[in-house]
């Protein structure tokens, strides 16, 4: 076990998988909210283009969007972020990473706004709230209660997902496994351990965190 | 009765789902009839499969290898960089013929046949960069396959360098002829194979002198003495033939600076 | 999408006006967003005609991307089958009266719920390509087979576990109350009910195993993303590949997706399904909460 952190910088790869997770949680919630207002708004054109969003993101492999976040946006249209290649492949990843599971998000969300009872809706427009009102007063803050548990399930599913980036280069807990097994595989059965023990410890507490915060801050009917 | 007849239908598909899994994997052993070489498959020049073929220098001498030495007739698999000395190390293949670098390291997995080739490192940027060498290198956007050994060379020698790590070498290559990469380390021979392709030819060039030697040999499986004498006998007459220098010529091209001095190589005693 | 939602009344004719007004925005921002990129990738080179012509002839299919997604079909087919099998015994072994066993099938499901996918492709495969009993031509097809399986029985599990849990308490009762023991009620009341009501969430889970069949990539299993990068480095036409390789995918999981609504419907009107709430109105989309927790993976 030792020799595997004497040969690799194992924090190092376990911090970036850190890293990616939170930047991408953030970045998916806010696309995935903006996605989810769209898909449920008045206006025809956006709830289209909400719907190819979710449609078109949810059904394509991750390591697919990845690669085509980097090599479609920064290579091909030209548009980096950073001038170090390493920073740049981290942004990238992290908005490939953040325009998947924000299609996720998207569907949380919704699911959310399905486990509000028809009455909430009709009792707002009733008093006289517009649309914007309705969901900003009424629905959405009941509907994020109810998304917890979804929303729950993306984050972890995410957090998993981040291994995908080893693809475009970005030094994380995949790349480093996949070192071990080419560098040194006889220590293939340690690395494993480490990493899937990193990541039960990692996952497990956001489970128990948004099943703990899921029933605390139901909305009782 | 009903349900009965539905876990019956379960375990039905699992049957068929497992002997899908069984069945497809039986006549891959090498043996008599046959030889498994390890090549690339998305490798220009030396390993690419084309079509329903495979071309390149690999590839003819993978061909000439096996016919001589009368191992059968060859089957390609694929063996990207990552995995050659597991393919060697558990059979699936007999040999690997694969841009495949002796090392110490490696040596310690596989033997080596050959060599049958010393290419060196490079570097490959538009035909009109000013990029010459290792030293005009620093602060330039840099692409290579995570895994090589060239991209690790180069970070000793440039510490600041700027480096993107793909997959696959053509992956770099098309990132370079986007002109958001200004150069690619690899192997000189692998290199001259993408400058060869059709819709890159005369947009890149080749810069020499950047690293060492890669010295290319057959990989097998560990003490495989008899085989690897078999090879190196093989590999002789290959050279001596003319086929060698035919195949050189063919797969990377006329602008190819063939290291005369050092190729065709000596063959390396086996044990 | 239906026209009523009881998210906003009906427009009236300001508010069709404002509607009108906002569609065509957003409309234009699309467009001139779609526009860009596209007259991006046209100065790129990316639309002439030899990046795409080998798509109109048969060899690009025959040779690269219908083999590559026959295994990625295959691939998937052994996973989802093996996965309801082992999700079936899993859920069992945890609803079971035996302690251990609850415990042992509690600790298994929720490791492999924890390890991503590809570090277990990853592991399986520098495993098996060791193990000489296994044929080393088949390590990296037993590898995301072995992975897929693992992680979608591990949640395979949990929606046959959810799916009892959500049965009326009076099933259970009844079950009971006519002398059956409690894994007599189980087997032969709740599950094949929980099984039927979650069928939707299985062929849903296919997505997800569809998908996740193009990790093996990583692990030299010849799918229809690694067979398209051998295609593109032959042809020189990355962007058209990658472009071509995601509408087969969007395509096939699309379709996959659909069956799955279609067969949660027909269970709806068999009285299996449940009652719609607010977003609902004429969408079956979002499906319920825990159909959704699998199409995350």
């Amino acid at each position: 076990m030792s020799q595997i952190f004497e040969q690799f910088d194992v924090i190092s790869f376990f911090w970036m998988t850190i890293k990616l997770t939170a930047l991408a949680a953030v970045a998916s919630f806010i696309i995935g909210t903006v996605m989810a207002i769209m898909r449920l708004s008045p206006v025809p054109v956006l709830r289209f283009v909400g719907t190819a969003y979710v449609t078109l993101f949810r059904n394509t492999p991750l390591t697919l969007i990845v690669f085509g976040s980097l090599f479609g946006i920064s290579i091909t249209l030209q548009f980096s972020i950073s001038d170090t290649l390493s920073t740049n492949a981290f942004f990238f990843a992290i908005f490939g990473l953040a325009v998947y599971h924000a299609a996720f998000v998207c569907e949380a969300i919704r699911s959310g706004v399905n486990t509000i009872p028809l009455g909430q809706a009709e009792a707002a427009r009733s008093i006289g709230l517009t649309f914007t009102q309705t969901l900003r007063e009424v629905i959405l803050p009941q509907a994020m209660r109810g998304a917890i548990t979804p929303l729950g399930n993306t984050l972890i599913a995410l957090a998993k997902n981040t291994t995908v980036v080893m693809t475009i280069g970005v030094l994380e807990s995949a790349y480093f496994l996949s070192k071990v097994s080419e560098d040194a595989s006889s220590q293939l059965n340690n690395a494993f351990l480490l990493v899937a023990g990193f990541f039960v410890l990692f996952t497990v507490p956001m489970g128990l965190a948004t099943g703990y915060a899921s029933r605390k801050l139901a909305v009782k009917r | 009765m009903q349900k009965t007849r539905r876990m019956a239908g379960v375990a039905g598909l699992s049957v068929v789902a497992l002997s899908l899994a069984a069945c497809g994997g039986s006549e891959n052993e090498g043996g008599e009839d046959g030889v498994n070489v390890g090549i690339k498959f998305d490798q220009p020049g030396l390993g690419q499969k084309v079509g329903s073929g495979y071309e390149g220098l690999d590839v003819d001498v993978a061909n000439y290898v096996a016919k001589d030495a009368g191992l059968g007739k060859v089957t390609f698999k694929e063996a990207p960089s990552k995995q050659r000395e597991q393919l060697i190390k558990s059979g699936q293949v007999k040999m690997v013929i694969a841009t495949y670098s002796v090392t110490d390291e490696r040596k310690q997995e596989v033997s080596f046949a050959g060599p049958y080739f010393i290419a060196e490192q490079a570097l490959l940027v538009a035909k009109d960069s000013k990029i010459n060498g290792v030293k005009s290198l620093s602060g330039k956007k840099l692409c290579s396959v995570s895994g090589s050994t060239s991209a690790t060379k180069l970070k000793e020698q440039v510490p600041g360098v700027n480096l993107q790590e793909f997959d696959t070498y053509s992956k770099c290559a098309s990132a370079l002829s986007t002109g958001q990469i200004d150069a690619m380390t690899t192997d000189d021979t692998i290199l001259s194979g993408y400058a060869q392709q059709d819709s890159y030819k005369g947009k890149f060039k080749v810069v020499k002198g950047v690293g060492g030697d890669e010295i290319y040999g057959i990989g097998i499986k560990k003490g495989d003495t008899a085989l690897c004498k078999k090879v190196n006998t093989s590999l002789q007459k290959m050279v001596d033939s003319g086929e060698w220098k035919k195949s050189v010529e063919k797969h990377l091209g006329a602008e190819y600076q063939l290291n005369a001095e050092k190729n065709p190589p000596k063959q390396e005693t086996c044990s | 999408m239906s026209s009523s939602s009881v998210l906003f009344d009906a427009p009236g004719p300001k508010a069709r006006v404002r509607n009108r007004i906002l569609s065509i925005i957003s409309l234009v921002t699309f467009a001139a967003f779609a526009w860009w990129i596209i007259s991006v990738l046209a100065d790129q080179g990316q639309f002439e005609a030899a990046k795409w012509k080998p798509f109109i002839q048969s060899e690009i299919w025959s040779e690269y991307l219908v083999p590559g997604l026959i295994n990625t079909v295959k691939a998937a087919a052994i996973s989802i089958v093996l996965a309801a099998v082992l999700g079936l015994v899993l859920a069992l072994a945890r609803m079971s009266a035996l302690t251990p066993l609850r415990w042992a099938a509690g600790v298994f499901v929720e490791f492999f719920r924890a390890v991503p996918v590809l570090m277990m492709m990853i592991f399986t495969w520098g495993l098996f390509i060791q193990t000489p009993s296994i044929p080393p031509d088949q390590a990296p097809l037993l590898a995301v087979v072995t992975a897929l399986t693992l992680y979608n029985g591990s949640v395979m599990c949990e929606v046959v576990r959810a799916g009892v849990g959500q049965l009326p308490a009076g099933q259970r009762e009844a079950g009971l109350s006519v002398g059956l023991s409690e894994q007599q009620t189980l087997r032969t009341i709740l599950l094949p009910q929980a099984i039927t009501a979650m069928l939707p969430s299985l062929v849903s889970q296919l997505v997800v195993v569809l998908k996740d069949t193009a990790l093996g990539f990583n692990v030299t299993y010849l799918e229809l993303l690694r067979s398209g990068t051998q295609a593109e480095s032959n042809y020189t036409n990355l962007v058209p590949v990658l472009i071509v390789v995601a509408t087969i995918y969007i395509i096939i999981n699309y379709a996959v997706t659909k069956l799955a609504e279609y067969i949660e419907g027909r269970l709806k009107r068999r009285g299996l399904g449940r009652k719609g709430t607010t977003g609902a109105a004429g969408s079956t989309a979002a499906g319920p909460d825990m159909a959704f927790n699998r199409e995350t993976g």
